[in-house]
C-alpha cells in the first residue's frame, strides 16, 4: 500500500469538501489513521470500497473509544474502522470519526449499508457507548438487557454497588461499602478514620 | 448416488382445500439453555410450520465486560483473561494479544520462541477443529460418539499443555517477547509423538464420517453462504473459506514465522454445512504438515526476548491493531495507549464468532428447525468470544 | 432398631442385607444422579471432559445429561452467571422437580470469580438459589468435579426423611420455588434473595464482650 500522505491526498481529491487529517499510531506500529469529519465519512468509506486501487471490501473491526475532557480540549467519542481488502490482499486502512459526548448529539452515519459486517459491531458501540448510527437497519441493544439504561463502557459510568461483602475494601470500594451499610473489617475502619482526620 | 435434499414441499393439500385451513406463524425462542452444546445463545425464530421465516439472534448472556476489566489492569494483567475469551483454544488467544502488544511496542521475538508459538498454535487448531466436528455431529444426532473420539485426542494434547504451561485449559502461556516457560526436549518428543499418531486418528474419523449417508443427506445444500455476502459481512476463518473466499491471515500477513512453512489453504466452492465440515478436516491435515516442519526445524535459543522488562512495562501513546488466524477466524486486538502508558486506555477484541453470526438469518431462511441447529454448529461459535 | 455390626456383616456374607428404609431410599437416589446439561462458560468444557472417556462420570451414576430440567435432579452451574442470565437460571431451577440439588462449579459461580468487578456479572449464583456443593478452581479439574459428585453423594446419604435435616420435599414449610429476579435499570431487582443468602460475617467484627454475652 502507498504512503499515508498519498492516500490522504487521493481521498481528499475524490470527495470534495472532506476534511481528512492523519493521526499517528505508536511509532512502532506504523498504522496511521485518517480522521474524517462526520458529514463526509460515508462518502470517503464508499470511495475506499469502490476505487479499483483500493477495493477495501472487508470491514474487519469497528471500535468505539471514549475520550474524556482533558484541560481545555472537549471530550469526544471516536469510532474507528479498520478496513482490509480480500481482492488485493492489502490493508489496513484505518478511518476515524468523532462525535461529541453528550447523548443527544452523539450521532454518526452508519457504514452498515456498505459493509454488512459492521452491523453487529455498530450495535455494540451503541449499546456500550451511546453512539447513534444514522441509517443502521436495526439499532438496539445487543449485549445488555433491553431495560438497561445508560451506557456501561463510558469512562464516567458508575456501576451499581452490590459490594456487601468485601474482605479488604479500600478507596472507592470502601466508600460504596460504607454507603450501603455493608460490613467493614476493623482494618478498613482504621483506614476510614485516618482519612477522615486528614 | 446420494440425492441432496431439495426445498420443495413434500405434501400437497387436497384440491379445493387451500384457504380452508387457517395457519399462523409460531414464534419460538430456542432459548439460552438448549441441548446443543454451544453455550448460552438464544435465537428467536418465527416458524411457518417447521420452516424458518425469520430469525433474530440474541446474545449477551455471557457478557463479562472483559474489555472494561482490561482498562483497569496493567498490560500483562489481562493475559489470563484472554484465555477465557475463546475458552476451547487458549493458546491462540494469548498469541493474538501478545502479537498486538508487540506490534504497538516494537518488540522483536526470538526465533525459538516463534517456533514454539507456532507449534502450540497449530496443536490448538487441530484440537479445536476435531472438537468442533464432534460437537456438530452431536447436534446432528450422533449421540456423543464422534465427540468422545475427539475428546480422546484432546486429552492427549491437553496433557502436553499441562506439562509445558501448568494448566490444561487456561494456559496463560505467551508473554510479550516470547513464551513464559521453554519447551524441553521431552516436550518436543511428546509433540512429535502426537503429530505422528494424529493422521491415523484422522483417517479413522474420516472413514466413519465423510462418506456417511446421513451426514451427506443432512448437510449438503443446507445453509449456503454465497461468496460476496461472506466478504461483505466480514466473515473470516474456515466459514469464509468454505464459501470460496481465499483469505487466510497466515498467508496474507505472514506473522510469526509462517512465511517459512509450506502449506496450502483449502478453499470450498458451495459454502454449505458439508463444505464447512470438510474444510476443517483438510485444515487439520495442513496443520499436521506445518507441525512436522516446525518440529523438524525448531532452532535453539532464548524463549523470551531478554530486553523486555515485566515491571513498569510501558507503551508509548498511540493505537494499533494486531490480528492472527485463530481456529475460528480472524482474532484481532485494537489497543490504545495513553500518556501514562502503563494500562490500556482502550482494549477491544475483534471476535470472529461474533461477526460470523451476522449471516445466521440469511443462511437459515427456508430451512427447517432441525437445520438451524446444524447451521449454528457449523458456524463454530464460542460464547466467551461472542459476548466477551 | 439398632442391629449389631457383626451380625450385619455375617448376614451380608449370606446375601441378606439389613437396612433402614431411609438408607435404601438414599442409596437409590445418590447412585443415579442425573445432571442437567447446563454449561455456561469455560467450566462447561471441563464438565464435558469429565463426562468423556478419560474421566468417565457415568460410573458415578451420572449416566446421561438430560436436556430438560423436568427430568434432571442436579444442576451443575458451570461458568459465570451474568445478570442477564440469572433470572433464567432461577427459572430453570424452579422447573426441576424435587428432590433437587445444585453444584456451583468454578470460581465464577461461587462468587463472581475473576470477573467480579463487572457491571453485568452476578457475584455468585448462591445469591438466588441454595447451593449444596461449591467447587473452587478456574476451571476445576475433572477430578475435582468427580470429588464434588462424591461429596454430594455423601450429603444425600446423610439426609433424613423426618426430624431435622430433612429433605426439603418432605418439609411442608420449606420453599421449593424461588422468586425470579427482574431486570432493573442498572441491576437486577432484588439484588439478592435475603432468605437464601446473607453476606458472610467477618469474625474480626465480633468483640469479646459480644461473645461473652452470647
Amino acid at each position: 500500500m502507498e504512503a499515508i500522505e498519498k492516500i490522504k491526498e487521493v481521498a481528499a481529491q475524490a470527495v470534495p469538501g472532506a476534511q481528512v487529517e492523519i493521526v499517528n499510531s505508536t511509532p512502532a506500529a506504523q498504522q496511521p489513521a485518517l480522521l474524517v469529519d462526520r458529514e463526509h465519512i460515508y462518502a470517503i468509506a464508499k470511495f475506499f470500497k469502490e476505487d479499483p486501487r483500493f477495493q477495501m471490501d472487508f470491514c474487519s473491526c469497528v471500535t468505539g473509544v471514549d475520550y474524556l475532557q482533558k484541560a481545555d480540549k472537549p471530550g469526544f467519542i471516536e469510532v474507528v474502522y479498520h478496513l482490509y481488502s480480500v481482492a488485493q490482499k492489502h490493508g489496513p486502512v484505518v478511518l476515524k470519526v468523532r462525535a461529541p459526548r453528550e447523548l443527544d448529539q452523539c450521532r454518526v452515519p452508519s457504514l452498515t449499508p456498505l459493509w454488512r459486517g459492521a452491523e453487529f459491531q455498530e450495535r455494540e458501540a451503541y449499546d456500550l457507548y451511546g453512539v447513534k448510527f444514522d441509517g443502521h437497519p436495526n439499532l438496539r441493544r445487543i449485549l445488555m438487557w433491553d431495560e438497561f439504561t445508560d451506557h456501561p463502557m463510558r469512562k464516567d459510568y458508575v456501576p451499581p454497588s452490590d459490594y456487601e461483602w468485601e474482605p479488604t475494601p479500600h478507596d472507592d470500594t470502601l466508600q460504596r461499602t460504607v454507603q450501603t451499610g455493608g460490613i467493614t473489617p476493623p482494618t478498613a475502619r482504621e483506614e476510614l478514620e485516618k482519612a477522615k482526620k486528614k | 448416488m446420494i440425492q441432496p435434499l431439495t426445498d420443495e414441499k413434500r405434501f400437497t393439500l387436497t384440491p379445493g382445500s387451500e384457504g380452508l385451513i387457517e395457519t399462523q406463524t409460531l414464534e419460538v425462542s430456542i432459548g439460552p439453555q438448549h441441548p446443543s452444546t454451544h453455550g448460552v445463545f438464544r435465537m428467536d425464530c418465527v416458524l411457518d410450520g417447521e420452516t424458518v421465516v425469520a430469525l433474530k439472534p440474541v446474545m449477551g448472556y455471557l457478557h463479562r465486560n472483559h474489555e472494561q476489566l482490561a482498562e483497569r489492569m496493567a498490560w500483562l494483567g489481562s493475559m489470563p483473561y484472554t484465555d477465557r475469551l475463546d475458552y476451547l483454544n487458549s493458546m491462540s488467544n494469548n498469541w493474538a494479544y501478545a502479537l498486538a502488544v508487540e506490534k504497538l511496542a516494537g518488540i522483536k521475538v526470538p526465533e525459538h520462541a516463534e517456533y514454539v508459538r507456532v507449534i502450540m498454535s497449530e496443536l490448538t487448531r487441530i484440537l479445536n477443529h476435531s472438537c468442533v466436528i464432534g460437537f456438530m455431529l452431536q447436534d446432528l444426532g450422533a449421540w456423543g460418539t464422534p465427540l468422545l473420539y475427539a475428546f480422546r485426542e484432546r486429552e492427549r494434547i491437553l496433557d502436553l499443555f499441562e506439562a509445558v504451561s501448568g494448566s490444561r485449559m487456561m494456559c496463560n502461556y505467551m508473554r510479550f517477547g516470547g513464551v513464559r516457560v521453554d519447551m524441553t526436549e521431552k516436550d518436543l518428543a511428546v509433540a512429535k509423538d502426537i503429530v505422528t499418531r494424529f493422521p491415523r486418528f484422522l483417517d479413522e474419523f474420516e472413514k466413519l464420517l465423510t462418506g456417511n449417508e446421513v451426514l451427506l443427506a443432512r448437510t449438503q445444500r443446507v445453509g449456503i453462504l454465497p461468496k460476496e455476502l461472506a466478504i461483505n459481512a466480514s466473515i473470516s476463518g474456515p466459514m469464509a473459506r468454505a464459501s470460496g473466499v481465499e483469505y487466510d491471515v497466515r498467508k496474507v500477513d505472514k506473522y510469526g514465522v509462517y512465511g517459512r512453512f509450506d502449506f496450502r489453504v483449502p478453499v470450498g466452492d458451495v459454502g454449505d454445512v458439508y463444505d464447512r465440515y470438510y474444510i476443517r478436516i483438510l485444515e487439520m491435515r495442513e496443520s499436521i504438515k506445518i507441525l512436522q516442519q516446525a518440529l523438524r526445524d525448531v532452532p535453539a535459543g532464548p524463549h523470551v526476548a531478554p530486553e523486555v522488562k515485566l515491571r513498569n512495562f510501558k507503551i508509548p501513546p498511540g493505537d494499533g491493531y494486531g490480528r492472527i488466524e485463530a481456529p475460528k477466524g480472524e482474532l484481532g486486538f485494537y489497543l490504545v495507549s495513553d500518556e501514562g502508558g502503563k494500562q490500556p486506555y482502550r482494549y477491544h477484541v475483534r471476535p470472529p464468532s461474533f461477526i460470523n453470526l451476522t449471516t445466521l438469518e440469511d443462511m437459515c431462511l427456508g430451512h427447517k428447525v432441525a437445520d438451524v441447529v446444524i447451521i449454528l454448529g457449523s458456524i463454530d461459535i464460542v460464547l466467551g468470544e461472542v459476548d466477551r | 432398631m439398632a442391629v449389631d455390626e457383626g451380625l450385619k456383616s455375617e448376614l451380608q456374607k449370606q446375601g441378606i442385607f439389613v437396612l433402614t428404609f431411609e438408607q435404601l431410599y438414599n442409596w437409590g437416589r445418590k447412585s443415579s444422579i442425573w445432571p442437567l446439561q447446563f454449561g455456561l462458560a469455560c467450566c462447561a468444557i471441563e464438565m464435558i471432559a469429565s463426562a468423556a472417556a478419560r474421566y468417565d462420570l457415568a460410573r458415578f451414576g451420572a449416566e446421561v445429561f438430560r436436556a430438560t430440567p423436568r427430568q434432571a435432579d442436579l444442576m451443575i452451574v458451570a461458568g459465570t452467571v451474568t445478570k442477564k442470565m440469572a433470572p433464567l437460571v432461577v427459572c430453570l431451577y424452579n422447573q426441576m422437580p424435587e428432590p433437587k440439588y445444585c453444584i456451583a462449579m468454578g470460581a465464577c459461580a461461587i462468587s463472581g470469580g475473576p470477573f467480579k468487578d463487572g457491571y453485568n456479572v452476578l457475584k455468585g449464583i448462591d445469591r438466588y438459589i441454595p447451593v449444596d456443593v461449591h467447587i473452587p478452581g478456574c476451571p476445576p479439574r475433572p477430578e475435582a468435579l468427580i470429588h464434588a459428585i462424591m461429596t454430594l453423594q455423601r450429603k444425600i446419604a446423610n439426609q433424613h426423611l423426618e426430624k431435622e435435616n430433612r429433605l426439603r420435599w418432605y418439609d411442608k414449610n420449606a420453599e421449593t420455588e424461588f422468586p425470579i429476579p427482574s431486570y432493573g435499570d442498572h441491576d437486577l431487582q432484588p439484588p439478592a434473595n435475603r432468605e437464601v443468602w446473607q453476606p458472610p460475617r467477618d469474625y474480626r467484627d465480633v468483640t469479646l464482650d459480644e461473645v461473652k454475652k452470647a
